[in-house]
């Protein structure tokens, strides 16, 4: 039987020398790191330092221009299409069909993700009441207010239990209540053993990361814990940690 | 006289009443804070005090003129940068710039020192596609577009969302030096350390708002002594925090849960004896002042 410990230190990302050019620009430059079961992992870096660009990669969505990486125990340039399988994914732009209603989105992607017929009826009430949401089943998404919307999204990314799941800024412009409730959510499916890799530009939801990266003009310049990197570079909270990092980048057009 | 006034505004869409009753003034040259949850009308607000949605009932005016009748005589006035990027995006940033001084009957060179310390960080990369930029460039070519005209009131929605924390900086501090020159700005904002640099903020909830105040008003009258909890495995922390009946709120705040307790006369040796109990290690409890989040979320419950 494997222990506890070891058994969190699965890896189920892990990522040599990943390096994306487009043409003379190295949008992602050697990036080497490795994230474990279970774990929150912040994604962190300025807007244009290549946190897209790499998690596109990782995602099966783009080639890298060398190196390699697995999420999921599948090549992310070899096997793509096991890695879209094994992972959900959210964004802040784009995470539900607002003309379909709620039970629909769930049937599509439950539908798209290969979960059993029989099962997605079910599965969509629980999820569904777990959130309390029973009463909006019927409802249209857009007549939803963001918050909830972000709420579903997220249960919709996890609604075929996938190995990971990548927020791409799940919480932006949502005010302090909302991105609470959100993040109680990330934290039960992290209990359950779903590894969650999240980019967001709030500091103190970095905080609540197990890990976090942060990137610098293609590299990542740091990566521990919120509380390594406070002792480490002697700042308050992350806020200071970032800017003391992001801060001297010289990519500022991008 | 006042920069912009409300009188009683109320605006709905069908059955849902985005805007029940809103009324404030806000002083030239004064910076006003939204704060509220999505949904709450502030950008119902901002598109009703910058003449592009006619309010059911109640009156504004901006720089005096009234908001239905004087409505071109605003448009001049204002400058708006919406929640959604709205430039075009493939029109250069130079000529994004160039198409709006045009269209208010200027030019870039009238008016280049209020954008300079703005458009100097994006100048550089004048001919790139305003689509391909970055959501921190977007944003500051975005605010050149709405100060080119010299506008007496500034109306940003959610200027700084997807914005890095490095950009928000920088775009702050410009927001300060315009407010030097005296342009009145009313920024709606999910960031609580952004709504603190307002003069005043305006908590608005489901179309009221609850409170208009002063940053350090609305702190001081927090009225509960506050505690931050941190130890091992916060997760499970936070669940242990609020089961315990002494305990009126817990919430996290990035590296440590914010603690009010019900009854006032209990203090942090309290909340580490009933965490000591539930099997808690680590713990460590001090009471601090409460900060603009703190109370948000107080008057959220």
């Amino acid at each position: 039987m494997m222990n506890e410990v070891e058994q969190d230190r699965q890896q189920v990302i892990k990522v040599e020398h990943l390096t994306k050019r487009f043409g003379h620009f190295t949008a992602v430059d050697n990036i080497s790191f490795e994230v474990y079961k279970g774990e929150i992992f912040g994604f962190l870096g300025a807007n244009g330092a290549g946190k897209t660009t790499a998690m596109k990669m990782l995602c099966g969505l783009s080639k890298p221009t060398s190196g390699k990486g697995s999420v999921a125990g599948y090549n992310i340039e070899k096997e793509s299409e096991s890695v879209k399988a094994n992972i959900g994914y959210m964004s802040q732009k784009f995470s539900l069909y607002e003309d379909l209603k709620v039970w629909e989105n769930f049937r599509l992607f439950g539908g798209i993700y290969g979960v059993n017929d029989k099962e997605i009826g079910p599965r969509t009430d629980e999820m569904l009441a777990q959130l309390g949401f029973e009463k909006e089943k019927n409802s249209l998404v857009s007549s939803l207010p963001l918050g909830w919307k972000q709420k579903l999204a997220f249960s919709v990314a996890i609604f075929h239990e996938p190995k990971i799941v990548f927020l791409d800024e799940p919480t932006g412009g949502v005010d302090p209540v909302t991105r609470r409730q959100f993040w109680e959510l990330i934290y039960k499916a992290s209990d359950r053993g779903i590894t969650v890799f999240v980019t967001t530009h709030y500091m103190d939801e970095a905080e609540y990361c197990n890990r976090v990266s942060i990137m610098v003009d293609g590299r990542i310049d740091a990566l521990d814990s919120p509380r390594n990197l406070k002792s480490i570079y002697n700042a308050a909270n992350m806020n200071e940690v970032f800017i003391h990092l992001a801060g001297g980048s010289n990519r500022k057009a991008d | 006289m006042y920069s912009v006034t409300a009188d009683n505004l109320e605006i709905s869409y069908g059955t849902v009443k985005a805007l029940r009753g809103v009324s404030f003034q806000v002083s030239r040259g004064e910076m006003f804070g939204l704060i509220g949850p999505d949904g709450a009308g502030k950008t119902s607000l901002f598109r009703i005090l910058t003449t592009l949605l006619l309010a059911d009932a109640g009156s504004a005016t901006v720089d005096g003129f009234d908001v239905v009748k004087d409505y071109k005589e605003i448009r001049g006035r204002v400058g708006y940068m919406p929640g959604k990027f709205s430039l075009y995006q493939d029109l250069s940033v130079e000529e994004n710039l160039e198409f709006f001084a045009t269209l208010f009957n200027t030019t870039i060179k009238e008016n280049y020192h209020l954008i300079k310390d703005i458009y100097r960080h994006i100048e550089p990369f004048k001919t790139r596609k305003a689509g391909a930029l970055s959501g921190g460039m977007k944003q500051k070519l975005a605010l050149s577009c709405a100060l080119i005209h010299k506008p007496s009131v500034l109306f940003l929605d959610e200027p700084t969302t997807g914005v890095d924390p490095v950009s928000r900086k920088e775009f702050w501090e410009m927001l300060k030096r315009l407010k030097q020159q005296n342009i009145t700005i009313i920024v709606s904002t999910p960031y609580m350390d952004e709504a603190i640099i307002c003069d005043r903020i305006a908590l608005i909830n489901e179309g009221k708002f609850m409170q208009i105040e002063t940053p350090q008003n609305i702190i001081s009258a927090f009225g509960k002594k506050l505690f931050a909890v941190t130890g091992d495995n916060m997760s499970r922390l936070l669940n242990d925090v609020r089961e315990m009946d002494i305990v009126s709120s817990a919430f996290a705040f990035g590296d440590e849960h914010h603690v009010t307790l019900r009854n006032p006369m209990l203090d942090h040796t309290d909340i580490e004896a009933g965490l000591l109990e539930k099997g808690c290690s680590n713990i460590f409890v001090k009471e601090i002042n409460a900060g603009i989040e703190d109370c948000y979320m107080a008057l959220s419950q």
